[in-house]
């Protein structure tokens, strides 16, 4: 909300010692926080005086326009004395006329410099301005012809043109709607400001009583229109200019002056909060009536939208049909144009739910309607009617019309108990009962009896309602920054449970294997499925869609964080990094076929099934941790060549984090997209599938952009942590010396190691007490289709020496398991 | 010149003769002395004090002396043995050193050649600063809250008394999912967590919840459609708003120095009543006037989050006495924290991904 802060001081006198600074400070503190300190003429330099009008000469031009060769009385302004020759494209004005003259060296809004200049065969030194030509406004019919009493040809015409007005913009909370007029900040500057007084509130006049002479009004909806006033005025002049100063007030507040009759409505809605609509009377065919609107009714509402309305929506009809969209919009039909004569003032009070459904439905942002919907003052709308009535036929020249009609009366404020030391106990500050009186009545509340206080809040406060309600308004003006700084002292915490203990532990392995994390929206299209290679039956093509997506490229809510993290990675290859590791540990979201997700009461707390309920609406959310590599995973040097990233290192990643967790995870092979059907593993706890690691295929890799042979791994986090080991057991050491032996076996190269492995320990039995594999071999020697796996066997007993022979025949029994499972058979 | 010897007289023998043995040890000391290195050393070792060195032969002739003359005969030899042995391990000891030192200096190497082979990973500045704001509540002895970021429409929303029709649903643009009618959300804000701390436990409670959080925000600058909040709960007997001073006073302080504290001024959030924004104390200039300040651009102070005390309609929803019990809610951006903590101009750095930014913090804060 903007308001110039001369038309605030209008209702309220302020100490002449508080500047603007202290005056918004006070705001600010109480509530209306300050945006901005403008004015109108903060771009204008140099100088910019009255100049009276000597000669005016108009010369046409080949072009087949006409300038006005002019002489102008600047006073001294331009140093001589002697009249300024200024050449003028306007023709609105006339010898003796007063006008504004920008001179050589000043610069008007948008940077425009001036100066003395040649052109149409005159130096034409200086301009005659135009109201547009400040950033007053858009009218450019001509240039600004000034009362006979402006002031002095020669004299600053800055504060004439109130270019050099302060203007004070406040965010306005939803709460504190009386605040979106001049009446309601004005009020608050009463409450706020050390020494503000004699209040003179706008809406307080004396109207001429309800009669039956009045345009017909009908309102079949009272609960949805509590309150319509109409009144009219006749034989209004449709020419009749605005007057500056509303034009200036309605412009300052952000709105833009149109003709003589919208803008007096805009002006008392900002004056007193109370939107008005009106209407060509000519055009209104019989009886006014207010209701919902009917299945199937459209409205061509006068910004030339035809809509479909809904049977909520509160509409004005007469005999024509609908007029209007109440409280929201009026209707094209019957709009006041540049011939209107006879004008129907509405002032009514609307139901502000159905206001704040009816701007959502349509999508109707006006200022009427952000007060509609916020609510206004109902007592005031015979005042706001009469008001306008006033400026209408003050400026307009019309009549106004005796008939007066008013249906309904404004609904009364409910009364609340408030308990005299509510305010202490919620601010922890002592504010005694009187004090809390004091400052309920300052805001406008009635209040009486003690202890507990019968407060009722003032017609244009609908937003007081609970006690607490209440206690804010005591606390804001006693003062915020007066409550103490208190810490409480809570009962001694557990700390982080052992969950968020693990997470931050698995963050740092993963950091520890050389990956960064990265944070990536979780938004994305079917496409970037396609680009993962994900098979038509793929789970994780079940994706949760937005209704409103940001955009139509990236509609869903992710199952796998691949798509983030390659898109990630391929705009770090943009970026010109070639050696990288990222990851990322966040949930996806995987949707399951269940009901909707009751809207539960809010009176009582809902019962446990219906909790139940609500929690088993929503999808899957695991916590997933998924990471991309690319390039070197050691880096070439001065020591020599560096290992490009391989499959194994997406492996090892996740197997840290596992050690970290001490879960025990199995390596199988798996063919699953993104990764490369020969170069991917499934890792398991149990029979548990928790992720895949490997190669990315490289189709996936050209589709995202990403190097050839990158590499990847996604695992499910909660599965992982749901595993993790409770409490380690201390090892036990042998103090006896090792046995070593070492094998070598061939076997089938499809053979997984895994199985060659499992084999041997099993065969090995307990004496085994480690198992490596140093070497893998595959050429000439052992023949095609075979390999050769090397083991380091140690052997070693927990309570004795182990005896001669014996750790020979525990790996002669190893191999021949290995033989039996795996048909490997021993290198010689 | 080995073997009995029988045919000789003793007294004859000349090399256990005094002159004799004082020569061999002579020549012995002379050889060590001359020794430069340990492999010159080991030959000498051999020569004059292995098994077949002229010391060594000499000792074998002791025996056969008549008594007299072999005791006389064998302290010659022996003395002379032993210090040819002191010579010989005197000299290993001084060459050894020689030998170290000179090992030493030419296997010096150039120790400025870079030394990291690895790649070297880091964790996110948010996830960093999201889990030192964590612990700074821990430290009070306060818990850690979550909850998922689909969630029911009524967690988001109505019982944080935000009813369907209330304005200050517009406020926040919110993600709706499909289909429309099964009431699910991209949470707005943390706050559903505080409701679902409270439906699932008894008072007290002192809980912070950081999280992400979704709005249908344009991607630019300083506004985006995913970014992170961390909001505070506190449900307790007598719990007043100079408690939630208090706590986010303390909170500024430990977060942006000594002395930073905070400065409420009266807002609205349909959660709590009354309610307030809080300003923190610019930690740059120290809320001195000082207009050139580029972080609270002159101000003093910075816009930091919303707070108040818990609305006793939120708390009836969330199966809460408020008869009984009263309490106060904050959220602050932790994004916006971190941006004006460090420095950072663009919040999409925070989003983009690049791995030099996340990689300048490392993996603590
Ligand atoms: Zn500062």
């Amino acid at each position: 909300m903007k308001a110039p802060l001369s038309w605030i001081k209008e209702y309220v006198d302020v100490p002449a010692g508080v500047t603007t600074e202290e005056l918004t400070r006070r705001l600010t503190l109480t509530g209306l926080k300050l945006e901005g300190i403008e004015s109108p003429g903060s771009q204008i330099t140099g100088p910019l005086v009255v100049g009276r009008v000597l000669t005016k000469d108009p010369e046409p031009q080949k072009n087949g326009k006409t300038i006005s060769w002019c002489t102008v009385d600047v006073g001294d302004a331009n140093g001589t004395g002697e009249p300024q020759g200024i050449v003028c494209g306007a023709h609105n004005f006339e010898p003796g006329d007063l006008v504004v003259v920008v001179l050589p060296g000043g610069v008007l809004p948008g940077g425009f410099e001036i100066s003395a200049r040649k052109t149409y065969g005159h130096v034409s030194a200086g301009m005659i301005c135009s109201a547009r030509e400040l950033g007053l406004g858009d009218d450019h019919d001509g240039i600004i012809v000034l009362p006979a009493d402006a002031g002095e040809p020669g004299e600053d015409v800055r504060g004439v043109l109130g270019l050099d007005e302060e203007i004070v913009e406040f965010e306005v909370n939803p709460d504190r709607a009386y605040a979106l007029s001049l009446r309601g900040i004005a009020r608050e500057v009463l409450v706020s400001v050390d020494g503000a007084a004699d209040f003179r509130d706008p809406a307080i006049r004396d109207t001429p009583p309800a009669n039956d002479q009045g345009y017909p009004v009908v309102v079949e909806d009272p609960a949805g229109c509590p309150v319509f006033v109409a009144r009219r005025v006749t034989g209004f002049d449709p020419a009749a200019p605005t007057p500056d100063f509303i034009a200036q007030r309605i412009t300052a507040a952000g709105m833009r002056p149109i003709s003589l009759a919208v803008d007096v409505t805009n002006y008392v809605m900002l004056e007193t909060g109370r939107p008005i609509h009106g209407y060509d009377a000519d055009k209104l065919q019989g009886p006014i009536v207010v209701r919902r609107a009917r299945e199937g009714e459209r409205l061509t509402t006068l910004d030339g939208t035809v809509r479909a309305l809904d049977t909520e929506d509160l509409v004005i009809a007469d005999d024509s049909g609908l007029i209007g969209l109440g409280g929201v919009m009026g209707g094209e039909t019957t709009e006041l144009s540049k011939s209107t004569s006879n004008i129907l003032v509405e002032s009514a009070h609307w139901d502000a739910v159905s206001m704040f459904r009816t701007g959502k439905r349509h999508k109707i942002s006006s200022e009427a309607g952000k007060r509609n919907e916020r609510g206004v003052d109902p007592t005031i709308c015979e005042a706001a009617a009469d008001r306008v009535v006033e400026l209408l036929t003050t400026y307009g020249g019309g009549e106004a019309d005796p008939g007066v009609t008013v249906v309904g009366t404004p609904p009364a404020m409910p009364t609340v108990m408030v308990p005299g030391d509510l305010a202490t106990r919620v601010s922890g500050m002592e504010i005694s009962e009187e004090t809390t009186a004091e400052c309920l009545r300052a805001v406008g509340c009635e209040v009486s009896g003690s202890g507990a206080l019968e407060v009722t809040p003032p017609p244009w406060r609908p937003d007081l309602t609970d006690a607490q309600d209440f206690s804010e308004e005591v606390i804001r003006l006693v003062g915020y920054d007066r409550v103490p700084s208190v810490l409480p002292t809570p009962p001694s915490g557990r700390g982080l449970t052992r969950v968020q203990q693990l997470r931050r532990r698995i963050g740092r392995t993963v950091a520890g294997e050389g990956f960064v994390e990265v944070v990536s929206f979780p938004f994305v299209s079917e496409g970037d499925l396609d680009a993962l290679g994900l098979p038509a039956d793929d789970a994780r093509r079940t994706m949760l869609r937005l209704s409103n997506p940001l955009s139509s490229e990236a509609p869903s809510m992710t199952t796998t964080l691949l798509p983030g993290l390659l898109r990630t990675a391929a705009k770090n290859v943009g970026h010109g990094a070639e050696s990288f590791g990222i990851f990322e540990h966040a949930t996806v979201t995987l949707p399951r076929a269940v009901g909707p997700a009751p809207i539960l009461p809010v009176d009582r707390r809902p019962t446990d099934a219906e909790l139940d309920e609500l929690v088993k609406a929503l999808p899957d959310q695991p916590l997933h941790l998924a990471l991309v590599g690319v390039g070197e995973a050691e880096l070439s040097g001065w020591w020599g060549k560096g290992r490009h990233v391989e499959w194994s290192d997406a492996v090892a990643a996740v197997l840290a984090v596992a050690d970290e967790l001490g879960v025990e995870l199995t390596v199988r092979a798996a063919s699953v997209a993104p990764w490369h059907p020969g170069r991917c593993a499934e890792l398991l706890v149990g029979e548990t599938v928790v992720g895949h690691a490997g190669e990315l295929h490289p189709r996936v890799c050209a589709a995202y952009g990403v190097p050839a042979r990158s590499v990847a791994a996604e695992v499910d986090l909660d599965v992982l942590i749901e595993h993790a080991v409770q409490l380690r057991q201390a090892p036990h050491h042998s103090a006896y010396p090792v046995a070593k032996e070492d094998v070598a076996l061939v076997v089938d190269a499809s053979v997984p190691a895994a199985d060659v492995e499992a084999a041997l320990r099993e065969g090995a039995g307990e004496l085994l007490e480690s198992i490596r594999l140093f070497d893998v071999y595959t050429g000439d020697q052992i023949g095609e289709g075979k390999k050769s796996l090397a083991y380091a066997l140690r052997f070693r007993a927990p309570d004795r020496t182990l005896k001669e022979g014996e750790a020979a025949a525990a790996r002669d029994a190893a191999v021949a398991l290995a033989a039996e499972r795996c048909g490997a058979v021993q290198r010689s | 010149m080995s073997g009995p010897n029988t045919d000789y007289d003793p007294v004859e023998v000349t090399p256990l003769k005094a002159d004799e043995v004082e020569a061999m040890r002579d020549a012995a000391l002379a050889a060590i002395a001359a020794a430069t290195d340990l492999e010159s050393l080991k030959q000498v070792r051999l020569d004059h004090a292995g098994d077949r060195s002229p010391l060594a032969l000499a000792n074998r002739e002791i025996g056969a002396l008549p008594p007299q003359a072999r005791k006389d005969a064998g302290q010659r030899v022996g003395q002379a043995r032993g210090a040819v042995n002191k010579a010989l391990a005197e000299r290993q000891a001084v060459l050894e050193a020689e030998h170290e030192e000179r090992m030493l200096v030419e296997e010096a190497v150039d120790v400025t050649l870079p030394a990291e082979r690895r790649r070297r990973g880091s964790r996110h500045p948010i996830t960093l600063q999201s889990d030192l704001i964590a612990d700074l509540f821990v430290a009070m002895g306060w818990e850690v809250a979550e909850g998922p970021v689909v969630e029911a429409e009524w967690l988001n929303f109505d019982a944080l008394n935000l009813g369907p029709d209330h304005p200050a649903r517009t406020m926040q643009d919110t993600f709706w999912t499909e289909p429309a009618d099964h009431h699910v959300v991209l949470r707005t804000q943390t706050s559903p967590v505080q409701a679902r701390t409270m439906l699932t436990r008894k008072p007290p409670i002192y809980v912070v919840c950081p999280g992400r959080v979704f709005r249908t925000d344009e991607y630019d600058a300083t506004h985006s459609p995913m970014f992170h909040q961390v909001e505070g709960l506190v449900v307790d007997e007598g719990i007043t708003m100079a408690h939630l001073k208090g706590t986010l006073d303390h909170f500024a302080s430990q977060l942006f120095g000594d002395g930073i504290d905070t400065r409420f001024r009266p807002s609205y959030f349909p959660f709590t009543e009354p309610s307030a924004e809080v300003d923190v104390r610019c930690f740059v200039c120290r809320g001195v006037d000082s207009p050139a300040c580029r972080t609270c651009k002159g101000e003093g102070w910075i816009e930091w989050g919303g707070c108040g005390v818990v609305n006793p309609r939120v708390l009836i929803a969330c199966g809460v006495d408020p008869e009984v019990y009263t309490g106060f809610a904050f959220g602050m951006g932790i994004d916006r924290s971190f941006m004006f903590r460090h420095n950072m101009a663009d919040l999409r750095d925070l989003f983009e991904g690049d791995v030099r930014f996340s990689a300048a913090f490392g993996t603590e804060i």
